[in-house]
């Protein structure tokens, strides 16, 4: 069958299943549209949240970007993981014991301050639209792929089809649904490494199979390999080239994993199981099932790498005859150059194709003969999704690949979207402006927002400030900067009043904006930037990405210092606070009505 | 003081005590291991990984998944020592 009819199938088969699911477990269970994993057993909220939380970047960019990073890729590794750390040990238990129901309520109440509960979800807003415009990003790659498009017409589809998603609404928030995609998404993961690995190594575990001998019986360690081919064609070694200085490095991760801890939808999952023995539980299961995924991941980025050049350097660096022929190049290229995101260029008329570092290899290129890169663009988004084409897997995985990216870049724009809507219809209209707005209205506001929010991001992610998972980056550094401090202080310092929460916040999530668009353009649009996006240029060689983290330490510091140079909080919050360090005591779930 | 208020704040030193060992080894593990002393550990061969690269691409998440469920279990005894746990 062709691969095009064969993808529209899985695909639609796998829309199908979630909906059956979604109608099946609605007809058992009304009532709890929203309260995803209440009673639910913390193995299956663990699932649950993993395919909540595995995206667009983790699924269709992460394994790329690893790819050409290589070493330095493990920041998206440490920082996506170890932030579940923090989040099981400092805020899952406390903020489930607190029991309500959104981030911006939580600071609300404990700060017992409207405006802190404004600007929450001001700092909610800004991390979660920046992170839809990455899912579109993601989207936009996996739809021109898949229905043969260019990368804007792919792009647009997908807004449409996110927005129906988003609109159905609750659906994804049923965990049945969730659980399903998450084991299409992992299985539409791992199969094709399994199968790669196999190839490569003869061993089938990815893990074992990235540390194993290369199975073309020389013997050869598979990185030693990778090392070797990559430094000869004049790029950094694989398993060392870092990621920008050792500080980026540090920032970069440390930026991703206090994102991971404060972002509401994340969060929103530890507010809604039964226990606050569950709420730890539930998050380390979560890290189990994305653990699968980011453990595999390395090995699908080192693998795709090594195959990558392999298509294309296809004999000894430098031979005459070393180079793919341009009339030999594979279905998959061809199929990948309509969209647009790859591209190739024969600059020395020899006939065939050169894929090299022009800076790294100097002059030994003439000696070649070489006279340029000749893959002059291979976006690094699509390598997750070409690499079963890559590898020659059959067009069933390929096609079950497409499907596991639509679903993890849409279950997570969706839940992201509802985020957003109910940010401005909940905590802003119903919560302060409005408490007497009508069920109606506040529907219609709801959807209203996430339209605004799926254009802005659409058009955004049409030039978007990046590739999906360093755009995703940016959204952490968002939620690092301004929510995690003021969650961590509401629970652990006792001190931390209303104008603390309020300085604090407004002076993390300023600073990281102002830095990230001096950098990458006012509001993101093209051009706006005040200087150009490299190392040269950064202070002292830390990237956009990695500037939560210093966000973050602005944040505590300021919330600390202003905390303790005005009056401390009322009696009652204080003793709330204590009340919140015992899980004895703790309520139900709290339940939010459908809208 | 109260009783059951010094009680409280003995669970909360325990709770803190136990955080700070475990999230030393959280920082270990990942900061110290797979960037401050990569290049080191690089010349230690793990199979054919590099351990600093180890540590970096895989490592550090199985010891992020055993410090969770540690913390958790440990938890749990404590809550029932000090009887705050939900029934």
């Amino acid at each position: 069958m062709e691969l095009k009819t064969l993808t529209f199938i899985v695909v639609g088969a796998t829309f199908a299943l979630y909906i059956a699911i979604a109608i099946y477990s609605r007809a058992r269970s009304t009532g709890d549209f929203y309260v995803a994993g209440k009673g639910v057993h913390p193995v299956a909220n663990g699932m649950a949240t993993a395919a909540d939380w595995m995206s667009a970047a983790s699924f269709i960019s992460m394994a790329g970007l690893i790819a050409f990073l290589g070493y330095g890729g493990s920041v998206f590794l440490m920082g996506w993981t170890g932030g579940y750390v923090l989040l099981a040990m400092l805020l899952a238990p406390y903020l489930r014991k607190f029991g309500k129901f959104t981030v911006p309520e939580f600071v609300g109440d404990r700060y017992a301050s409207q405006t802190a509960r404004i600007v929450a979800v001001i700092c909610l807003i800004v991390a979660s639209v920046t992170y839809v415009i990455g899912q579109m990003r993601g989207i936009g790659v996996a739809f021109s792929r898949f229905m043969e498009v260019d990368f804007a017409t792919g792009l647009f589809t997908g807004m449409g089809i996110v927005f129906i998603y988003a609109v159905l609404g609750g659906m994804k928030g049923i965990t049945y649904t969730q659980i399903a995609q998450y084991c299409v998404l992992i299985f539409a993961y791992t199969i094709p490494a399994i199968f790669i690995s196999l190839n490569l190594t003869g061993n089938p575990i990815p893990q074992l199979a990235l540390g194993s001998t290369m199975a073309d019986g020389s013997g050869v360690y598979l990185l030693d390999k990778l090392d070797q081919i990559v430094t000869e064609l004049g790029f950094r070694e694989y398993t060392t080239a870092s990621n920008g200085n050792m500080l980026n490095m540090f920032l970069y991760t440390f930026s991703l994993m206090i994102g991971t801890a404060g972002l509401p939808h994340v969060i929103i999952r530890f507010f809604t199981v039964p226990k606050v023995k569950d709420a730890r539980f539930s998050a380390g299961w979560a890290l189990v099932f994305i653990a699968i995924l980011y453990t595999t991941a390395p090995a699908v980025g080192a693998m795709a790498r090594l195959n990558l050049i392999n298509t294309v350097q296809t004999g000894p660096v430098g031979s005459a005859e070393g180079n793919i022929l341009l009339s030999d190049v594979p279905d998959w290229m061809g199929r990948w150059a309509e969209t647009g995101l790859l591209a190739w260029e024969d600059k020395n008329g020899d006939g065939r194709i050169q894929f090299y570092n022009e800076a790294g290899l100097g002059d030994k290129a003439a000696e070649f003969g070489w006279t340029g890169n000749e893959m002059t663009k291979v976006d690094r988004d699509i390598m997750v999704l070409a690499n079963p084409e890559i590898a020659n897997l059959p067009n069933w995985v390929i096609a079950l690949v497409a499907a596991g990216g639509i679903a993890a870049a849409l279950s997570t724009a969706a839940g992201l979207l509802l985020a957003i809507a109910s940010a401005i219809s909940h905590d802003l209209l119903k919560g302060v402006f409005k408490p007497d707005i009508d069920e109606k209205s506040e529907l219609l506001a709801s959807r209203i927002a996430m339209a605004v929010a799926i254009i802005a991001a659409g058009y955004l992610g049409l030039n978007p400030p990046g590739f999906a998972a360093q755009v995703v980056a940016l959204a952490f550094g968002l939620a690092a900067s301004s929510i995690f401090p003021v969650l961590m202080m509401g629970i652990f310092d006792k001190r931390a009043n209303a104008q603390g929460a309020v300085a604090g916040m407004l002076a993390g999530l300023g600073v990281t904006l102002l830095y990230i668009f001096w950098f990458k353009g006012w509001f993101f649009l093209p051009d706006t930037n005040m200087a150009p996006n490299n190392a040269e240029h950064w202070i002292l060689g830390i990237s956009p990405e990695a500037f939560g983290a210093v966000g973050a330490a602005v944040n505590f510091i300021v919330a600390g210092v202003v905390s303790r140079a005005t009056a401390p909080p009322p009696e009652h919050i204080q003793h709330l606070v204590e009340d919140i360090r015992v899980p004895r005591g703790a309520g139900s779930a709290p339940t939010l009505q459908s809208h | 003081m109260t009783e059951p208020q010094n009680l409280r704040e003995q669970y909360w030193k325990r709770n803190l005590k136990m955080l700070i060992t475990l999230l030393i080894i959280w920082f270990v593990v990942s900061y110290v291991f797979g960037i401050l002393l990569v290049a080191p550990l690089n010349a230690i061969p793990l199979g054919g990984y590099k351990l600093g690269f180890w540590f970096a691409q895989q490592g550090s998440i199985y010891v992020f998944v055993i410090l969770i469920f540690y913390y958790a279990n440990k938890m749990n005894s404590l809550d029932r020592e000090f009887d705050v746990h939900e029934d």
